[in-house]
C-alpha cells in the first residue's frame, strides 16, 4: 500500500514537486504559502533528484524565472498568494503568448489590496478570465484536498506540456494551511536532455546542426500574423474546452436542487447537502475541478431539472456570473458568499439556501 | 590582375561573421547594436560556443537581436531578461547564458533584476548598451541620460530637480560580492571595437569559471534619438558622455 503522511496542502505541493520529477522552483515568500518554498528548501531536493529551487528577489522575477526555465524545456513551477499573483500577471501573458508549459499556484487569501492573510476565493476572475494582458486563457485547476494539491502538480505539469500553456493551481488558504494525509504516489525521475530535445523540440536547448535557432518570444509586430497566432490559441483553447473538462458529482441523481461550489468551498457544501438531505431536500453539488475550461454543458443539463441553483463561493460572486451563462435562465441562480478571510458554516449555506428558496 | 584572382581566401581581411544571419538588420545607420552584434557573433563563433549558447533578448531596439545571430533565443519582458537568464543557466549549467539589454531595459524597469542577478553572482554574461536615451519608443528620457541632454520627454533638458540624476550602473553593481568583471567600452574607433570584443570574449569566458556575472557595458550612439549625424553623434559622445560613463574596466576579480 502506497505510503501516507500527514502534511499541510502547502507542503504537499512541495513533497509532490520533488518527486514528481520538477526541474525548478522559483518563488517569493507570502503568506499563506510559504511553505511551499521552506520545504523545498529543508528537503534540499539539488542534492537528490537535481531540482533547482531559488528564492528570488520579487513575484515579478520568480515568474519570469520560471518563464525562463520554461523556455528551456523544463518542468518549471512557482506558487505565491493573491498579491504576489497580482505581480505575476505579466509573466503569464508572457508564457501565454509564447506558448510555454508552467505550473503556478495561488493559494489565495482575501483582497483587494493587501487584504488579509486569512483563506479567500477573491482570485477567480483575475486568474479564470485573466491572469494578465492580452487575449489568452489559462488552464485553472481547482484543490480542494491535501492530496489534490498532491495530484494536481503531477496533473498540472501534463497538461502544461500537452497544451503547452500556463496551469494554474488556484488553491486557498484553507487548503494550504489544512494538515491531511497524503499518499505518496510512486517517484517520477526528471525528464533527461535526450527526453527534453523528443518532447521539446522547440525548446531553447543549444542551436545545433541541422535545426533552425530556437527562438521563443510572445512578440509580432505585424497584425496579420499576430491574427494568425490568435486564432491558433483560439483552436488550442477550443481543445481544452473538449477533452479537459473535470467535475465531480455528489448526490446531483435525483437532486432539486443544485450547489456549485469549488475548492474549500464545495466541502463546505457537501456537509451543507447533507444537512438537507436530513430534512428531506433533494439538494445536490456539482464542484468544478477545471475552472478554465468550465463544466458549462454539465451545469447547464442539470440546471434544467433543477428548481434552483446556488453559486456558492468565499467571494463576493465571482463564479455565479458564469454558474448564470450555464444555467441561462431555466431556473433561477442564487449566491451566497463570505469575504475577508471568512469561512461558512455549513449552517450558514442552509439558512441562505432556505431563505433563497423560501422554504422553512 | 582581375577580380577572380584578387578574391583568394589569403587576401580576405574582413568579412561578415559566420553567426550573423542574411536578415536585413532594422538598425538606424550610425546606430552601435550592429556593431556589438557582430562583435558577439564573432566571440561565439571563434570560441566555438554556438551549441551552447543561449540569449536572452531585451524590450527596446534590440528586441530582435533574435533576428539577427544564428543562436537559440529567449525574448524577455521589459526588464526581465536576468531573471530568465538566472533560472536558464541555473538549470542548465553547462550552457553560455547573456543577456543583451540596452539602458531603459536595464537600468529603469529592470534595475531589481539586474542588482539581484549580481548580488546572487549568476554565472552569466550581460551586454548593456547604454545609449542615454530610450530608442524604440521614440527617444525619452533613460536613466543614463546626461544632466542638460534634450529628449522628448525633456524636451528641455534633463533638469536634475525634476528628473532627478543620472545612473551609474556598472559602478554600483561593482560594490556587490557576486560581480566578477566590469568593464566599460565603446565602439566608436576601430581600436574601440577591438577593446571591447576582448572584452566580451573575456566576459564569456568568465561566466565558464563560475566566478559571478560579467558584466560588459558599451557606451553607444543613438543618432536617429539624439538628432545628430552619426558622425557627430560619435563626438559627442567622446566628449560628453565619456566624462560621466569613463571607459575601462572597473572590476577583475581575477587581477
Amino acid at each position: 500500500m502506497a505510503e501516507k503522511i500527514l502534511m499541510k496542502g502547502n507542503e504537499a505541493i512541495a513533497i509532490s514537486a520533488i518527486r514528481n520529477g520538477v526541474d525548478g522552483y522559483f518563488g517569493y515568500p507570502i503568506t499563506p504559502q510559504s511553505e511551499v518554498m521552506e520545504t523545498l528548501m529543508k528537503e534540499k531536493p539539488w542534492e537528490t533528484s537535481g531540482m533547482v529551487v531559488l528564492q528570488a528577489e520579487s513575484e515579478t522575477s520568480a515568474v519570469n524565472m520560471i518563464y525562463g526555465g520554461a523556455c528551456c524545456g523544463k518542468k518549471v513551477m512557482t506558487s505565491s498568494s493573491s498579491p504576489g499573483v497580482s505581480l505575476m500577471c505579466e509573466g503569464i501573458s508572457y508564457m501565454a503568448g509564447a506558448e510555454l508549459p508552467c505550473v503556478i499556484v495561488d493559494v489565495m487569501r482575501g483582497g483587494p489590496g493587501l487584504g488579509t492573510i486569512q483563506p479567500s476565493q477573491s482570485d477567480y476572475d483575475m486568474i479564470v478570465k485573466g491572469g494578465g494582458h492580452g487575449d489568452f486563457h489559462n488552464i485553472v485547476i481547482a484543490p480542494a484536498s491535501a492530496q489534490d494539491m498532491y495530484d494536481f502538480v503531477d496533473w498540472g505539469f501534463d497538461l502544461a506540456f500537452r497544451y503547452r500553456n500556463p496551469v494554474i493551481i488556484l488553491a486557498d488558504g484553507i487548503i494550504g494551511q489544512m494538515m491531511e494525509k497524503v499518499e505518496m504516489h510512486p517517484v517520477k525521475p526528471r525528464r533527461t536532455a535526450e527526453d527534453i530535445l523528443r518532447d521539446a523540440p522547440w525548446a531553447t536547448t543549444g542551436k545545433t546542426a541541422g535545426r533552425p535557432r530556437n527562438i521563443i518570444t510572445s512578440l509580432s509586430l505585424d497584425s496579420d500574423i499576430q491574427e494568425v497566432f490568435n486564432q491558433k490559441l483560439s483552436r488550442k483553447y477550443a481543445e481544452i474546452e473538449a477533452k479537459e473538462v473535470k467535475y465531480i458529482e455528489y448526490l446531483t441523481e435525483d437532486a432539486e436542487y443544485l450547489f456549485v461550489a469549488f475548492g474549500c468551498a464545495s466541502r463546505i457544501c457537501e456537509a451543507a447537502v447533507d444537512e438537507l438531505r436530513q430534512d428531506g431536500i433533494k439538494a445536490g453539488l456539482l464542484r468544478p475541478v477545471t475552472l478554465y475550461p468550465y463544466p458549462f454543458t454539465r451545469v447547464s443539463e442539470l440546471s434544467a431539472r433543477m428548481k434552483s441553483v446556488m453559486s456558492i463561493e468565499l467571494n463576493l460572486g465571482q463564479m455565479v456570473t458564469d454558474v448564470r451563462l450555464a444555467v441561462e435562465g431555466r431556473c433561477p441562480v442564487g449566491f451566497y458568499g463570505r469575504q475577508g478571510g471568512n469561512i461558512f458554516t455549513p449552517e450558514e449555506i442552509v439558512d441562505a439556501f432556505k431563505k433563497f428558496n423560501n422554504l422553512k | 590582375m582581375d577580380i577572380a584572382e584578387i578574391k583568394r581566401p589569403e587576401n580576405i581581411v574582413y568579412r561578415k561573421p559566420a553567426l550573423i544571419t542574411d536578415n536585413v538588420m532594422h538598425y538606424c545607420p550610425g546606430c552601435s547594436h550592429g556593431t556589438v552584434h557582430k562583435l558577439i557573433a564573432e566571440v561565439i563563433d571563434e570560441m566555438g560556443i554556438q551549441e551552447s549558447t543561449i540569449g536572452i533578448s531585451p524590450v527596446g531596439c534590440s528586441v530582435f537581436a533574435y533576428n539577427y545571430i544564428d543562436i537559440d533565443w529567449e525574448e524577455a519582458a521589459h526588464g526581465r531578461a536576468p531573471a530568465l537568464a538566472s533560472a536558464t543557466k541555473r538549470l542548465c549549467p553547462d550552457k553560455h547564458v547573456f543577456t543583451y539589454q540596452g539602458d531603459g531595459d536595464l537600468a529603469s524597469i529592470g534595475t531589481a533584476e539586474i542588482i539581484h542577478a549580481c548580488s546572487r553572482g549568476e554565472n552569466i554574461v550581460v551586454i548593456f548598451i547604454n545609449n542615454g536615451i530610450y530608442g524604440m519608443t521614440g527617444g525619452q528620457m533613460a536613466p543614463t541620460t546626461l544632466i542638460g541632454m534634450k529628449t522628448s520627454t525633456t524636451p528641455y533638458g534633463r533638469d536634475p530637480r525634476l528628473n532627478g540624476f543620472p545612473m551609474v550602473i556598472a559602478d554600483m553593481i561593482s560594490h556587490l560580492d557576486g560581480t566578477a568583471y566590469i568593464t566599460r567600452q565603446s565602439v566608436h574607433t576601430a581600436a574601440a571595437v577591438r577593446k571591447a570584443k576582448s572584452a566580451i570574449r573575456k566576459a564569456f569566458e568568465y561566466s565558464e569559471k563560475n566566478i559571478g556575472l560579467s558584466f560588459v557595458e558599451i557606451v553607444s550612439t543613438c543618432n536617429s534619438g539624439w538628432k545628430m549625424s552619426p558622425v557627430a553623434a560619435n563626438s559627442w559622445m567622446v566628449e560628453n558622455m565619456f566624462k560621466k560613463y569613463p571607459i575601462g574596466d572597473i572590476k577583475d576579480v581575477l587581477k
